[in-house]
């Protein structure tokens, strides 16, 4: 019997896979037309677009698993009010409505934590100045589930709608700040791997930083799981184009350099949770950056990548040495053992 | 980059080091190739990319450097039937997906074997200290990781613990590749962590009978092509000798502690590489004032019971082995990439971190990308 595998849901091609096997085929053969020329299924986006008059009513959700739920720099609370919040700005939406907060709880936990993990979802509501506005909450028996779920779904209005298919050869690549902080931080976490100094997920909702440069970006998307690799791998299929990445020029700490040699994991491989890829128009590259630079969560924003009409759908990667093909990750990395 | 970059990850100094490359390659004015015998140097070769800096003419060959890829069949068979004879069973996580006869240990953990993945030898004894099971420790890995086990070893252990060794040495494989009929090797790139056990002497007996330079080389991308400059050099000059190009961990004897602790523990035998060959000496058993922690000696292992059968038609298609013995590439393989992947090894270069193929996957492939984009 086949059964799902725990790739299937590590945010690589072969979750991808499953996907467009399973869900989008049958889904993306119901009528869609109340989309109105928007975004639906079958675009595999951050979420939904349906068109209102002269806005569009942004939807996204998402459910929240993590291991360990608290981790350093953040706990599974602000991770599923800023990823639903995210996804929402990928799209061009960064006023948000209102989130639903959906909480499925195995019988035993502690009720102390799940305190935490309500403060830490009602801070990042207010950092991103989105309400919850429903929600629901389900009990189940012990062994059942693995602590605690958060589903967390969003809606949004934009007059302008992003999408992640946009770049056309030419367009500069961004990233909002240094990378691999939130995968490195978990994945130390979950390992009992002791650093001295700070490595801290980034996890954080982004929609008033990206409320600053909306208007000039050709597309977008947040390097979640899968990291950087896999999302730019994304952009570059749907868009058509090839990308060079300069390895020199993506901002790393040092201590994600560490623990990513430690462990044999590329830091462009690993999960972030409050950084942007952006695709902008070569004219606009500097004027973005100098705005990025302003906002708290851009201090580190830089000018990454180029895309060539060469190699759609590839990532070349200039070490500074030499090229390679940036190779997109199949499913979650996994420390290296030996 | 916002910490400074190493001193040994300079890409001026890399660009201005493969110039002097591509100008001694000129002077030998035809194509040769040269060995690496290490998992880690074709880590950092792929990583960086630096075959788009080797001159043409040049083939840098990974030749069987991956402990895990050359283990064999039948040793991977006994770690499962061992496991299933109810003992846990620690080792190292590469080990784990590593095809044996009928199963791997990974299928032998799905059927409800008791496997551990450790990180090294010493978590092994610690299992096995707060443990009542027989604990063997399924000990893989060349010299460098040798040295590891035999500590252990010498320290005392529970008497729950022993050890299966399919511990590798690396010297007496070079000779056997180096005579490969068909054997295009003019140099090789010795493993800098390796030498700093057995110390650059080693290698002094082999280049004598070979008449080919070996040199010693750091794992930091400047390691590797100021080793690769030494290598040609020698080449162009025609005089073998043993060059130590990490004099900063690496000395001539070696660290003689180490090598006591190893040749006390260990003896080397003659034994089969997968996909090399038979090697005299390339195989580290433990000696047998040591019986009573030998995996082999304390429990019987019935090989011939997995015999049986006929391996699939996919491994058949399989060319680890001449990947392994430098006269093939993971490009050359019908398998790689397609049925051949991480998550479905057919063959063992894909099962390890440092296997060729696992690290042409991971990079991207294509490994001598053309310097435009």
């Amino acid at each position: 019997m086949n059964r799902v595998a725990l790739k299937q849901g590590g945010g690589g091609r072969a979750m991808r896979a499953l996907i467009e096997k399973v869900f989008v085929r049958d889904f993306a053969t119901l009528p869609q037309h109340e989309l109105n020329g928007g975004v639906g299924i079958s675009a595999m986006d951050d979420g939904a677009a349906i068109k209102l008059g002269d806005d569009w009513l942004v939807i996204t959700t998402d459910s929240h698993v993590i291991h360990p739920i608290f981790f350093p720099g953040g706990d599974i609370g602000r991770l599923s009010i800023s990823g639903t919040v995210n996804d929402l700005a990928m799209m061009g939406a960064t006023r948000v409505l209102g989130l639903t907060c959906s909480v499925i709880l195995e019988e035993g936990f502690s009720l102390e934590w799940l305190e935490v993990i309500q403060r830490s979802m009602v801070e990042a509501c207010i950092e991103s100045n989105a309400p919850v506005v429903t929600g629901d909450t389900k009990v189940m028996g012990r062994g059942e589930l693995d602590g605690i779920v958060i589903n967390t779904t969003g809606i949004g209005l934009t007059r302008t709608l992003v999408r992640d298919n946009g770049l056309s050869a030419g367009d500069r690549i961004i990233v909002t700040g240094s990378i691999g902080e939130h995968g490195l931080a978990v994945m130390a976490a979950r390992h009992g791997i002791e650093i001295d100094g700070d490595l801290l997920s980034d996890v954080a909702p982004m929609n008033s930083m990206i409320a600053t440069i909306v208007g000039d970006v050709t597309a977008m998307k947040d390097p979640t799981r899968g990291g950087v690799s896999s999302a730019l791998h994304e952009m570059a299929s749907k868009s058509g184009v090839g990308i060079v990445l300069d390895e020199r020029a993506v901002p790393v700490l040092p201590a994600v350099r560490a623990v990513g040699e430690l462990l044999g994991i590329d830091p462009l491989h690993v999960a972030n949770e409050g950084k942007a890829l952006l695709g902008v128009r070569a004219g606009a590259a500097q004027d973005v950056l100098a705005r990025l630079h302003q906002h708290p969560l851009g201090r580190r924003a830089a000018i990454i990548g180029t895309c060539v009409a060469e190699r759609p759908g590839s990532i070349v990667l200039d070490t500074g040495f030499g090229k390679r093909l940036l190779a997109e990750p199949e499913g979650e990395p996994l420390p290296r053992i030996c | 980059m916002i910490d400074t970059p190493l001193q040994f990850r300079d890409p001026a100094l890399a660009h201005a080091m493969a110039a002097t490359l591509k100008r001694l390659v000129e002077q030998l004015d035809r194509p040769a190739a040269v060995m690496h015998v290490c998992g880690s140097h074709e880590q950092a070769i792929a990583k960086f990319g630096l075959r788009s800096l080797f001159p043409k003419a040049l083939d840098v060959i990974m030749g069987p450097g991956c402990p895990v890829c050359v283990t064999d069949v039948p040793e991977v068979d006994e770690g499962v039937l061992l496991a299933r004879q109810g003992v846990r069973l620690a080792t190292f996580g590469d080990m784990l997906r590593v095809p044996g006869t009928v199963a791997s240990l990974a299928d032998a953990q799905a059927d409800g074997a008791k496997i551990d993945i450790i990180y090294s030898p010493r978590q092994a004894v610690e299992i096995a200290r707060n443990t009542t099971d027989e604990v063997v420790l399924f000990a893989s890995g060349f010299e460098t990781t040798a040295v590891a086990t035999a500590a252990v070893i010498l320290d005392d252990p529970p008497p729950n613990f022993s050890v299966l060794s399919a511990h590798k040495y690396i010297p007496p494989v070079m000779e056997i590749v180096a005579e490969m009929p068909g054997s295009r090797i003019e140099g090789f790139l010795a493993a800098g962590h390796a030498a700093v056990i057995t110390g650059s002497a080693v290698f002094e007996p082999f280049v004598e009978r070979n008449r080919v330079p070996v040199v010693i080389a750091g794992f930091e991308p400047m390691d590797i092509l100021a080793g690769l400059v030494e290598l040609v050099d020698l080449i162009l000059a025609k005089t073998p000798r043993v060059v130590n190009m990490f004099p900063r961990c690496v000395t001539r004897e070696g660290n003689l502690a180490a090598q006591e602790q190893l040749w006390r523990v260990f003896r080397p035998i003659g034994g089969r590489w997968r996909g090399i060959a038979h090697v005299p000496n390339g195989n580290l058993r433990l000696r047998d004032e040591f019986a009573h922690v030998d995996a082999r000696k304390r429990f019987t292992i019935d090989l011939p019971s997995l015999w049986d059968f006929a391996p699939p038609a996919l491994a058949r298609q399989c060319i680890c082995g001449d990947i392994m013995a430098g006269i093939r590439n993971p490009r050359d393989c019908r398998l790689f990439n397609r049925e051949c992947v991480p998550e479905n090894p057919i063959g063992a270069c894909m099962v390890s971190n440092e296997g060729t193929c696992k690290i042409w996957h991971l990079y991207g492939g294509v490994p001598d990308l053309e310097a435009s984009a």
